[in-house]
């Protein structure tokens, strides 16, 4: 498209305003671990490491950041179950109720955290009378992390078509040996990508959490909030603040070596 | 596209056209669990929070009472309180969405019309990034960056500017930082798939650079615009975490539900409040519908 160059100008300037404004907070929350004033103003009038030896002794942080790992997997793994089944059956026709299934699976993600969040912590202690815990997260986590394997491995599936597997079983394959040879393999990066969405998801909730983490357990996100206002803990939650900005650079990396298609759906999925 | 083969039956049906099967055994033994999860779990607990909402708590114990009532929804609409906070959240939610749409466009048009493939494929990924950095760690970066000895103070000092501290600009202000990226994205996509030769044709007709842009551009970008606001305001609508990091004393949404669930404990007033956003999306996504957004999710 042909732009006059004055337009090309200002636009190029603006983009550059936006991605300094879009990365200032981030490198702020990097250099402030750093800082050796306890309150934090700025500019830092002296750097120190001291703050991250005090944040590695952190049991709660350590803890949380563990209890965080393992809900993320669970949920993954849930998630890339159901996921793809879902997908693998909804390629195969355009039965009544299609529409109404992409809806389901869409639904816990468009609703507000918060409306999940209360259905859900209603549903576990009203309805089903149990206690909220470490399970009640992991389910609730892979209810909203459906969709992002769902996407990927669809769009995928649409890509591909059928041929191959056609051929498969015309050479005398069953279903399952073509699922195993053919398709999954051919599934694999997109399930990959769907993996590292649902797990940066669940990694990062905090909203749904709240609701469904009752008082024993303790998430990362959680973990920050809880210690957000408390003064003396503020040194410590700027260094894992850091480490999680630091950390966001590895699905990056690992969404561009799969492909640039899943850094399109990346964004399909907040 | 009509014989995948995974789950049926090799003979027979190949040549069908698609549409033409019904559902098999297979695509009900794959569909079953996802659908009991999310069919009848999440959706069972979506229709239980309506009927809770339904119910009412007794004051004295704290105990849920399953009576039949429309109290609650009675005093979201009577109590000024709650009037004042639902339209409070609604204007944030749409400036928000305002805001996230002025600068998400230029930044789009840029990424799709006017950078290298190259530097196109590095902003994509700048853009991105910041989405994977954790939400709370953003607010709490904004948190320094607005305090009274933050960046923004010091920045401003020297132009006699402020920070304007803790309330509901700050609360817009990260919020809009927050979801931008859902809204670039959409509308980089949408200027993408846009053919040059509108540009040209408009050009040839004697449209300058700013009609082509008001008059071309805009409207067929209009679509992915309204599918990125879809995402920027359904969640400013619903948070609460945001305005409690930033926002001081100020409250939305959110936060009725929060302290009702928490501190007060009254489950069907929160469930009664909860039901807003979700009435305010579903007509949100109904208008949404009819510019042909959906499609550009």
């Amino acid at each position: 498209m042909k732009l006059s160059p004055g337009l090309r100008a200002v636009l190029r300037v603006f983009t550059v305003l936006l991605l300094v404004i879009i990365y200032t907070p981030l490198l702020l929350v990097v250099l402030n671990s750093f800082n050796a004033s306890a309150t934090f103003s700025w500019p830092p009038q002296e750097l120190t490491l001291h703050w991250w030896k005090v944040a590695a002794d952190s049991t709660g942080a350590r803890h949380a950041l563990w209890v965080s790992i393992q809900v993320a997997l669970l949920a993954t793994l849930i998630s890339l179950v159901l996921g793809t089944m879902a997908s693998l059956a909804m390629r195969r026709t355009r039965f009544f109720g299609r529409n109404v299934v992409s809806l389901l699976i869409i639904l816990p993600i468009a609703l507000p955290g918060i409306v999940t969040g209360i259905a859900l912590n209603n549903a576990f202690r009203t309805v089903l009378g149990l206690e909220l815990g470490f399970l009640t997260i992991v389910v609730a986590h892979a209810t909203f992390c459906i969709v992002t394997v769902f996407n990927n491995v669809q769009a995928r599936l649409q890509r591909l078509g059928t041929n191959f597997e056609q051929a498969s079983m015309d050479l005398g394959a069953g279903r399952w040996t073509t699922f195993r040879l053919v398709t999954f393999p051919m599934l694999r990066s997109a399930l990959l990508a769907g993996a590292l969405l649902a797990f940066g998801l669940s990694f990062d909730e905090i909203v749904v959490t709240t609701f469904t983490a009752g008082s024993q357990q303790q998430t990362l996100p959680i973990w920050i909030f809880n210690n957000l206002f408390r003064p003396n803990q503020a040194p410590v939650v700027n260094v894992v603040a850091a480490v999680l900005v630091l950390l966001s650079a590895i699905p990056i990396y690992l969404a561009q070596r799969l492909s640039s298609g899943v850094t399109q759906s990346a964004a399909a999925a907040p | 596209m009509a014989t995948p083969a995974v789950t049926r039956s090799p003979r027979g049906r190949r040549n069908r056209p698609r549409g033409a099967e019904r559902p098999g055994r297979g695509t009900l033994l794959l569909l079953t669990p996802p659908m009991l999860w999310l069919g009848v779990a999440y959706l069972g607990a979506l229709g239980a929070l309506f009927i809770t909402s339904l119910w009412q708590q007794n004051d004295f114990t704290g105990a849920i009472e399953r009576v039949w009532t429309l109290d609650n929804f009675r005093d979201l609409f009577t109590i000024d309180v709650y009037r004042t906070i639902t339209f409070r959240t609604i204007a944030i939610a749409a400036l928000v969405t305002v805001v996230d749409a002025l600068l998400a466009f230029p930044i789009a048009l840029y990424m799709a019309k006017v950078a290298s493939p190259r530097l196109q494929r590095l902003l994509v990924i700048s853009v991105l990034m910041p989405l994977w950095a954790s939400y709370l760690v953003k607010a709490y970066a904004w948190r320094g960056m607005l305090s009274e000895n933050g960046l923004i103070a010091w920045l401003g000092a020297p132009f006699g500017i402020d920070t304007p501290g803790y309330g509901l600009p700050a609360t817009t202000i990260v919020l809009a930082y927050l979801w931008l990226p859902y809204m670039i994205l959409p509308i980089y996509a949408g200027l993408e798939r846009l053919p040059d030769s509108l540009w040209e044709a408009s050009a040839d007709l004697g449209g300058g650079a700013w009609t082509t842009l008001r008059r071309v551009v805009l409207p067929m970008a209009f679509p992915a615009i309204v599918a990125g606001s879809i995402f920027t305001f359904s969640l400013s609508l619903g948070d609460y975490i945001a305005v409690r990091i930033v926002g001081g004393t100020s409250q939305l949404l959110g936060n009725v539900v929060y302290d009702n669930v928490g501190a007060a404990n009254n489950l069907p007033f929160a469930a009664a409040v909860a039901t807003i956003p979700v009435v305010v999306m579903v007509i949100y996504l109904a208008a949404a519908r009819r510019t042909g957004a959906l499609e550009n999710l």
